[in-house]
């Protein structure tokens, strides 16, 4: 056994310093409480990859498969003899997967945001909540129990609120953070429910007993069926609709492209590169339960993930926000994901979904970081988000645009760079499980490499536009992390994945499966052609295009009016037939009881305070002539 | 024995009567002092003639004295106090604490 105990610095060491940050941050000049923040999180980095090289390579941990440790843990509720709550740190391949994805990611992002956020208001705040999301995020990955996940999951609900919300004096963004908090609020109602069905019937949170193939959970006889699926099989679902919130699935991602409010480092790291997988990362840690217990639910997943990321790159493709596109891109790629967990098995080479959703999010988090740290790089030098404001900026911005137009690349599934590999895998995974969902992907592909580029034509090519002031490019410490994070997008994709992050830690042989690549790559490759055709130079094509479908691009445009469905349902449906008769039953039923109570007592006080007189002859009276009516009573009426 | 019980009542709802009517603490204080002597006649007197080879009743009678003392004391300091506030001692003046 070898010894992980200091692992359990790497979630602390960021939230020393969210505690020393958010205490006396406003003592000290801004670029100090920023330069800590970074530091702390370039320790925690440097822990993190110290782990895993040393869980992966040198400790000799692979010969009988990667199995999951437990470096820590204490008891930290005791409820019975049997269950406690436990908080520790668990690694296994993913778990140590994703502490690279977020240190890494989170370093970028801090020393991005020393530039970014140069002379912001409330600079040291951003830097207390940057910490305590990574924080929450290192101990959400780490959680060696479904209790302390859900713990950390809420935390990072809170830090996501608290950074959407950066710029409280702006209405928008206070309503996109509370519309955020809410929505992942009502999908962890789910998550609670599912962990209280699951831990009820099997007697556990922790994650290695419930993921062990011989565990309570997966030998657990169906137990009591409901509407034709086992309780366990309700209680994953209830799980993944947790997973869901936080990962802006359909139907529950609205909260996801108004969470662009926030400022452009946190939608790089919390909305696009950790948080958001979270949900993934959710299904894949309880993934074993999943797949040998209840294929049922693994069905919902996958089809969930399939549809969303469908509907997530219809609207894409009609945004005019730069942060939204990146939203609504994110979401599709982590639909990708969702179904690459769906349409895996367990075990083996039949776990190649697994390993490949596994992949997806770590290329994902590199190259979606860069998109959007890229984004924010545009939007700093013409200070717009709208891409009709923007074109032609290739010449002001060399930097950003080279390495813009690596992560389209990569996003768009073209080899050598890192996309490729992944979004091949998801390929294959579905094309062995099911047809349907493959040519979801197919088609999903196409528009994902359509709409970047759009997005990439809109931005640096197309009309010249004029602007006020010269646009000019990002200072060192904003174009450093980009760099950096291109190199990761173009060579992550080598990283041999199939041997280190797998379903049951047995490493498997995975090949290019060309039939399917070179497909896929094609039609890549026709996206885009036709995003150069409508976007390169400025043309009357989109219009065209726009108006031969313009039910249906109004329709995406509005983004297929979920909003508005949410809105009435909420407020013509909930409102009106759920909540006004309660607050009516509060109003005039349960208030109208304490009411009346007051009122009867306060009338009846007034007719007897005659009484207190004062008077102590008149009490005189009274008392001598009650009791002599009680000794008349007595002696006369009960005969003593 | 009768006798002494006639008394006793008759001191007994005299006092009463003077606590009820008269307006003067210190005749009313001399009306508690009246009840509380129609009673210590009625315990010796009962001691006396029902239960001759006990004392009980004597004693009640002597602690009642005592108790009766102490309490004269401290219902004329009250009494006193009243005055110094009031500049009276009529007790239908007293009705501060009424509702």
């Amino acid at each position: 056994m070898v010894d992980y105990t200091y692992t359990m610095l790497i979630p602390l060491i960021p939230l020393v310093f969210f505690v020393l940050i958010g205490i006396s941050g406003h003592k000290m000049k801004p670029i100090i409480s920023g330069l800590i923040g970074t530091a702390g999180l370039g320790i925690a980095a440097f822990l993190s990859y110290m782990t895993a090289i040393r869980y992966f390579f040198t400790d000799h941990l692979a010969e009988s498969g990667y199995k999951s440790l437990k470096a820590f843990e204490i008891t930290w509720l005791h409820l019975t003899d049997k269950l406690t709550i436990n908080l520790g740190i668990l690694l296994d391949p993913i778990s140590v997967m994703m502490l690279v994805v977020i240190t890494t990611v989170s370093l970028m992002v801090h020393i991005y945001s020393l530039g970014y956020m140069k002379g912001e208001r409330g600079f040291h705040r951003f830097f207390a909540f940057l910490s305590l999301f990574s924080f929450s995020m290192l101990g959400l990955v780490l959680a060696t129990n479904i209790f302390q996940m859900y713990i950390f999951w809420e935390l990072v609900g809170v830090s996501s609120f608290l950074l959407i919300g950066f710029y409280y004096e702006k209405p928008s963004a206070v309503a996109a953070s509370k519309k955020a908090f809410i929505v992942t609020r009502f999908a962890d109602l789910g998550f609670l429910i599912g962990i209280l069905i699951l831990s009820f019937n099997t007697g556990t949170f922790d994650f290695q007993l419930l993921t062990s193939p011989t565990g309570p959970a997966i030998t657990m006889p169906g137990g009591a069926a409901f509407m034709g699926m086992s309780v366990l099989t309700w209680s994953l679902i209830f799980i993944f609709m947790g997973g869901a919130g936080k990962s802006a699935m359909f139907p529950l991602h609205i909260w996801l492209p108004d969470a662009m409010e926030g400022p452009t480092p946190v939608s790089a790291l919390i909305h696009a590169a950790t948080m958001v997988v979270a949900g993934v990362y959710l299904v894949a840690r309880l993934f074993p339960v999943y797949a040998l217990a209840a294929p049922d639910a693994l069905t919902v997943v996958a089809w969930v993930g399939g549809i969303s990321s469908l509907f997530a790159a219809i609207i894409a493709c009609t945004q005019t926000d730069i942060k939204r596109v990146l939203a609504y891109s994110t979401m599709s790629q982590i639909g990708y994901m969702m179904l690459a967990l769906g349409v895996s098995g367990y075990g083996g080479h039949d776990g190649l979904g697994f390993m490949a959703s596994n992949f997806h999010l770590f290329t994902h988090a590199m190259f979606k970081a860069l998109l959007f740290l890229g984004a924010g790089a545009v939007i700093h030098a013409v200070h717009s988000n709208d891409m009709k404001d923007m074109g032609g900026l290739r010449k002001y911005l060399p930097i950003t645009h080279i390495t813009f137009l690596i992560a389209c690349i990569t996003i768009a599934g073209i080899p050598p760079f890192s996309g490729f590999f992944s979004k091949d895998e998801i390929m294959v995974a579905a094309w062995h499980h099911n047809k349907i969902l493959f040519s979801i992907e197919f088609l999903v592909a196409g528009l994902t490499a359509f709409y970047m580029f759009r997005l990439y034509y809109s931005i640096f090519w197309g009309k010249q536009t004029h602007y006020h002031h010269t646009p000019h490019e990002a200072p060192y410490l904003m174009t450093i992390p980009l760099m950096i994070l291109a190199l990761g997008s173009i060579f992550a994709g080598f990283l041999p994945f199939h041997a280190l992050v797998t379903s049951d830690g047995m490493p498997f042989e995975a090949h290019i499966d060309w039939s399917i690549a070179i497909p896929s790559v094609l039609v890549g490759v026709v996206g885009i052609t036709i995003a150069t055709l409508m976007y390169f130079k400025v043309n009357t094509i989109p219009d065209k295009v726009a108006n031969g479908f313009s039910y249906f691009y109004k329709w995406a445009y509005h983004k297929f009016y979920m909003d508005e469905v949410y809105m009435f349902v909420t407020k013509k449906i909930i409102f009106r037939y759920i909540s006004e008769p309660v607050a009516w039953f509060d109003r005039h039923v349960v208030d109208a009881t304490m009411v009346g109570l007051a009122t009867t007592t306060e009338k009846t006080s007034h007719l007897i305070k005659g009484m207190q007189s004062g008077r102590i002859q008149q009490y005189g009276y009274v008392f001598v002539t009650g009791a002599i009516a009680l000794v008349l009573i007595f002696v006369y009426l009960w005969g003593f | 024995m009768q006798y002494f019980l006639v008394i006793s009542t008759l001191m007994f709802f005299i006092g009463i009567y003077g606590f009820l009517t008269r307006k003067n603490l210190i005749t009313m204080l001399m009306s508690i002092e009246l009840i509380l002597n129609a009673v210590n006649i009625n315990f010796v007197a009962f001691n006396k003639y029902l239960f001759p080879q006990n004392l009980q009743g004597h004693f009640f009678t002597l602690i009642i004295i005592a108790i009766a003392a102490a309490e004269a004391a401290v219902a004329i300091a009250i009494i006193i106090n009243i005055y110094r506030n009031f500049r009276s001692i009529d007790v239908d003046r007293v009705d501060e604490m009424k509702f």
